[in-house]
């Protein structure tokens, strides 16, 4: 079947089984940061924003993509430049494979609450596994990405 | 592995129901649970298009469109003022916000899971399922029955005035539930639903007279006693039927107490 | 000694950013996505000889390519264990055999054209099974009549005590003193058997390799793993061709923990593209790494411990029973571990030690390299036997520590008679102590509606490195413009030890570390390194950067001179540049680049190799607050507090958070990662649905300091960091949870159900 959706801002039309997955759609389509981790839809390193939304990309048809807009960490990297950094000062990226994911469902966090708490960052990122960090640092990246923030000024969005 | 053949995106109900009525035909919900399962289906049938993804609010109820996801029931100040929070806790657990943005409200009361911490709450809400053929039936009915080949189009959820409390106990944040419960005290009497026993959860009524003299902690410690007497309780990876067994009177009474916390 | 510049410094990672923007960097990334996808069809019983397979319906799906079966695969024997040949792991695997030895053991490689087709003609082939009894208890499988390698051909390459006609994989006696009678002299002998399961490293990157034939016709790998060197000599004893036609290099790997220290799934597309000739990629999905991976090592420890009225630590006893599973993978090695890395804790006091062990083959899933090593599940054992000791004289669990811990200075009998000359413990017991608000927050504190909160504490070690067997090494080179290449064969798994090793040049050659780039893992382009694992990186590959820089050094004073028109002594190294000493003259760094590169026989680039004749143990102490639910039986860890010893942390950001991440992996092991088998051997948490690894609302809050030591051996004083940061958190949350409900938990994980049907059946 055909089906023709927004990737990254830029229309793709293809040509897709009926059960091909959203993750392997946009892989196809140039965008490796999107990871598998698991076939149960427990990890969360296949987020990707649909229609503005972090959904589980392994777990969506391409077919239901259809006319919506997917956006992925390729097209996100200006947004993500903000506050990787901060996650970088702390080294906890370390094995990186899990980080697309948590990225964007940070994204999509700092999108809906400007200013979270570390408690709201934990429930939010809570279906982000990472077996690497102990997730302490990331959660430490953000805390001091968004103390950066508000010093200087507070955000623009909240 | 999950298979599909054909993928249709239905234009109206009666497009879907009559697909659905194949055997082999598939209505998606959140497509969490489908996905995981070693099946080949024909036609998977999208309700996407069928503007079921709203909740409405009339003066008597709440009335949640089958594909509302989770996370919109978690977020949504009507349900959360009339549930005193309890709706939101009873979906914060499950896996994370991605799943919960997919996940539905159809899917989980269709689906009529054992774990499911919807179905538990929702039971103790009085909620109504609405199907396209078969009309309205009352929750509690319809997750006794068998699976019908109908499409779910709404839940509603009647405004009534009273306390709710949800509690599940899980091995770890974000689990399965081992247990779930989910208590209602309205000036008609206790709802009381025990869920993931593993099996689904259902309404039990304990013995209310315990509670005639108002609910105490040593009056809702007895009435849990006879809720968790009435249940049946079973095994399976996550906990053995003892464990859930003895769970059980003690997130009765947690909630009980909990409810009559906020009156 | 002069000051460090960036040794010692939180720098960032060298590949940090890209990592978090999601650029292409792993094997599934970097490699043709064009190429045959490769399946393996697993067996479903847990003991079975195939009598007849037939795959001829499955090969007639269009786009398959080739099916293979143990007819078709070499019949030498080896093993995918990723250590130095001889190998302690017995060799005993074939790519397919006739016998299959667990659920989930290979029986099949299908290769098709696409993943639908392959996994259609998996369906497809026709397998008829003799199934055999299994052997699946451990304890019953030493000499059990049920032989899990019968074959005439299995071989022990070194003298491990392993015996495939006993399913014994090794054995072992050792000790000093004599142990039985400083027992029976003692006031208290704590004598307790502790079970740790075969947990999972769970890396979130499953196993994966692609392999293609290059211009040259040799077998190209480009694969998720620790060992390029490993790999390269295992696929050509595992395929029977020379190691010359082999080429193995890693891209970035989604995370190992040891998981990648075993050939897992390299061999399969190897062997598809070595016969096809066709490129070929093979992702492990989560199921196949949870069921034919390479887990920890399940163990039963028996600890005898003895001491007198006032806490002197005066015997061990210590016997473990290893569980191999199907295959020797690291079996005779990790059980070593279990007792060497934990009676030596206590060598301040110990008057005589024993330690035994059994390996033992059974029919489940093989284990392999968990991070920890054995040590995990022995100092669970041991820290447990001592909270107990404690518990039983009234001790204070600090105080007894104190009376009896190692100190700097002591020789470890246990150990191997190695020196404790680089030990801070005693600074991170007093240091732990202070931090976690110890005299507070041991007592147990009741918070209402059931709930009580508790402590408990833990030590542990670890090695850095295999003394006597761990090759290390670097080549360091002056480029264009004078930046340096850094080529290692250590593999960064996202531990960060490209950027550390980066900061040690740095360090040496006095320039910022954007003047380092790093490449590696190669088995072509690299200089020969066992691999990153058994701790080994920071301290071994270090200290052959150290090396190698100073040969570069000697090299580029040699050169300016040869310029210069001088002696080599007459001109020194400053950094930016070689001057002449009495300063009428200088090259800068980018002028003998330059000249190395014209008209030049003078060598700008040095490799030297390291390896160390002991393995200086990193030191460490854990303790844990809990919250524990009395009701129900749920534990909630709300603080844990670490203080370490790794030496010198080359990188304190990158040492803490290994930190972090091991504290983290070890909650996961003490309270939710279970294995259980059903009664035909499947093991059932099979996914991340069912085998439960800590989310951010599992660990509580973590708090990460180091006491750091010099160690001599090491690289700037540096010992290892890796692999010890896992083994405190079940010892301390254990005796948390005894604490709070007067019930101690020996096997793990300790789960909600367990503790809750405990306090009822003590109370009955």
């Amino acid at each position: 079947m055909e089906i023709q959706l927004k990737l990254n801002g830029r229309p793709v039309r293809d040509s897709i089984d009926a059960d091909t997955l959203l993750i392997d759609f946009v892989r196809a389509h140039g965008c490796a940061s999107v990871k598998r981790g698991c076939e149960t839809s427990n990890c969360g390193l296949c987020t990707v924003l649909l229609d503005g939304k972090p959904v589980l990309s392994c777990s969506v048809l391409a077919a239901r993509a259809d006319g919506h807009e997917v956006q992925t960490l390729e097209g996100l990297q200006a947004e993500a430049e903000e506050f990787v950094s901060f996650i970088a000062d702390q080294g906890a990226e370390q094995c990186g494979f899990c980080n697309p994911g948590y990225v964007m469902n940070t994204i999509a966090l700092l999108r809906e609450n400007p200013d979270p708490t570390d408690d709201e960052i934990r429930a939010y990122l809570a279906g982000n596994l990472c077996r690497c960090s102990g997730y302490e640092g990331q959660l430490r990246g953000i805390r001091a990405f968004l103390n950066a923030r508000n010093a200087k000024g507070g955000t623009d969005r909240g | 592995m999950l298979t599909i053949k054909r993928y249709v995106r239905a234009q109206s109900l009666d497009e879907a129901y009559t697909l659905c009525q194949k055997r082999s035909n598939v209505v998606l919900g959140g497509m969490l649970w489908l996905k995981t399962q070693n099946r080949t289906v024909d036609t998977a049938i999208d309700l996407s298009d069928l503007i079921l993804d709203t909740i409405e609010e009339t003066p008597e109820a709440f009335r949640i469109g089958a594909m509302v996801p989770l996370r919109a029931l978690e977020q949504h100040p009507g349900l959360d003022a009339l549930t005193r929070g309890a709706m939101a806790e009873s979906v914060r657990h499950i896996v994370g916000v991605q799943f919960r943005n997919l996940a539905t409200v159809g899917g989980s009361i269709y689906g009529r899971f054992g774990f499911s911490d919807v179905l538990t709450l929702f039971l103790t809400l009085d909620a109504v399922v609405e199907l396209h053929h078969g009309g309205a039936v009352p929750l509690a009915d319809y997750a006794a029955r068998p699976y019908e080949r109908d499409i779910l189009t709404h839940v509603v959820i009647p405004k009534q005035p009273g306390n709710v409390a949800y509690l599940a106990q899980r091995n770890i944040s974000t689990d399965f539930p081992v247990l779930t419960c989910a208590v209602a005290v309205r000036g008609d009497g206790v709802r009381c639903a025990i869920g993931a026993r593993p099996m689904k959860a259902q309404l039990y009524t304990g013995d209310p007279a315990l509670l005639a003299g108002g609910i105490t902690p040593e009056s809702a410690a007895a009435f849990g006693e006879s809720i968790a007497a009435e249940v049946a309780f079973s095994s399976n990876l996550r906990a053995g039927a003892d464990y859930r067994r003895a769970v059980c009177p003690v997130l009765v009474r947690r909630a009980l107490l909990a409810c009559k916390e906020e009156a | 000694m002069a000051e460090l510049k960036t040794v010692g410094k939180p720098m960032r990672k060298k590949d940090a950013m890209n990592l978090l923007l999601g650029k292409p960097a792993f094997v599934e990334d970097v490699t043709p996505r064009d190429c045959l996808v490769v399946k393996v069809l697993r067996s479903p019983h847990a003991h079975a000889l195939i009598r007849a397979i037939n795959t001829d319906i499955a090969m007639k799906v269009p786009g398959m390519v080739a099916i293979y079966t143990y007819k078709d695969v070499p019949k030498k024997r080896f093993t995918t264990a990723g250590q130095t040949y001889p190998e302690p792991s017995p060799h005993d695997r074939l790519i397919l055999d006739q016998r299959v030895r667990f659920v989930g053991d290979a029986v099949a490689i299908l290769a098709g054209e696409n993943e639908k087709a392959v996994e259609k003609a998996m369906k497809l082939i026709k397998v008829d099974y003799e199934v055999l009894p299994a052997v699946l208890d451990p304890h019953t499988a030493k000499d059990n009549p049920i032989l899990v390698h019968p074959e005439e051909n299995w071989e022990a390459l070194c003298p491990v005590g392993a015996d495939n006609k006993r399913n014994l994989c090794a054995t072992e006696t050792c000790g000093e003193g004599d142990v039985d009678q400083v027992l029976a002299d003692c006031d208290v002998v704590i004598d307790h058997v502790w079970h740790t399961k075969p947990c999972q490293q769970a890396m979130m990157e499953t196993f994966r390799t692609y392999t293609e034939i290059d211009p040259y016709g040799r077998l190209h790998v480009i694969s998720s793993t620790q060992i390029v060197f490993h790999v390269r000599r295992i696929l050509a004893l595992a395929l029977d061709i020379p190691k010359s036609k082999i080429h193995v290099e890693k891209p970035r790997i989604g995370g190992g923990f040891g998981a990648k220290q075993s050939v897992v799934a390299e061999i399969y597309p190897a062997f598809v593209t070595w016969k096809t000739g066709r490129a070929a990629r093979l992702i492990y999905t989560r199921q196949e790494c949870q069921t034919a991976g390479s887990p920890r090592h399940e163990m039963e420890v028996h600890v005898r411990l003895g001491a007198d009225n006032n806490g002197k630590i005066r015997a061990m006893d210590v016997y473990t029973l290893s569980n191999t599973g199907a295959y020797s993978e690291h079996g005779p090695t990790t059980v070593g571990l279990s007792g060497h890395k934990s009676i030596p804790l206590y060598t301040g006091s110990l008057e005589a030690f024993r330690f035994a062990y059994d390996v033992v083959y059974t029919n489940v899933q093989a284990a392999g390299a968990y991070r920890g090593y054995g040590a995990t599940q022995g100092i669970f054992a041991v820290e447990s036997a001592v909270n107990e000791l404690a518990d039983r004289l009234g001790i204070d669990p600090v105080k007894l520590r104190e009376q009896n811990m190692v100190r700097e200075g002591m020789t470890m009998p246990a150990y191997y008679n190695e020196p404790a000359n680089a030990c801070a413990l005693d600074r991170c017991l007093a240091r732990c102590k202070e931090i976690f608000h110890w005299d507070e927050k041991f007592p147990v504190r009741d918070m209402g509606n059931g709930k009580v909160r508790a402590a408990g504490v833990a030590m542990a070690m670890q090695g850095s490195g295999i003394s006597g067997v761990d090759v290390g090494s670097a080549t360091v080179k002056l480029s264009d413009d004078g930046f340096y290449n850094l080529t290692i064969g250590a593999a960064d798994m996202g531990t960060g030890c490209d950027t550390i090793l980066a900061q040690m040049v740095a360090e040496c050659m006095d320039c910022d570390l954007d003047n380092v780039a790093v490449f590696g893992a190669d088995s072509d382009a690299s200089p020969y390194d066992s691999g990153s694992y058994a701790s080994s990186t920071t301290y071994v590959t270090g200290k052959a950067v150290e090396k190698a820089c100073e040969q570069l050094k000697e090299q580029l004073c040699k050169l300016a001179a040869e310029t210069l028109g001088c002696q080599p002594g007459d001109v020194e190294f400053t950094g930016k540049s070689v001057r002449r000493c009495d300063g009428t003259a200088e090259m800068t760094l980018a002028e003998l680049a330059t000249r190395s590169q014209c008209s030049n026989t003078t060598a700008v680039q040095a490799t030297a190799t390291h390896s160390s004749p002991v393995s200086p143990p990193p030191f460490m102490v854990g303790m844990a607050e809990i919250e524990l639910d009395k009701e129900t039986g749920s534990v909630t860890v709300l603080d844990y507090k670490a203080v370490v010893d790794c030496g010198t942390p080359i990188n304190p950001n990158l040492a803490r958070v290994q930190t972090e991440g091991g504290i983290v992996q070890g909650i996961g092991m003490a309270l939710f990662e279970d294995v259980t088998y059903s009664d035909k051997g499947r093991i059932l948490e099979d996914s991340l649905m069912q085998y439960k690894i800590p989310t951010r609302l599992d660990m509580g809050h973590l708090q990460v300091e180091f006491e750091s030591s010099y160690e001599p051996t090491g690289p700037f004083g540096a010992k290892s960091i890796g692999e010890i940061v896992i083994n405190t958190p079940s010892p301390a949350i254990a005796q948390a949870v005894y604490r709070a409900t007067g019930l101690w938990f020996r096997e793990l994980p300790i789960t909600p159900e367990k503790i809750l049907m405990g306090m009822r059946s003590k109370q009955a």
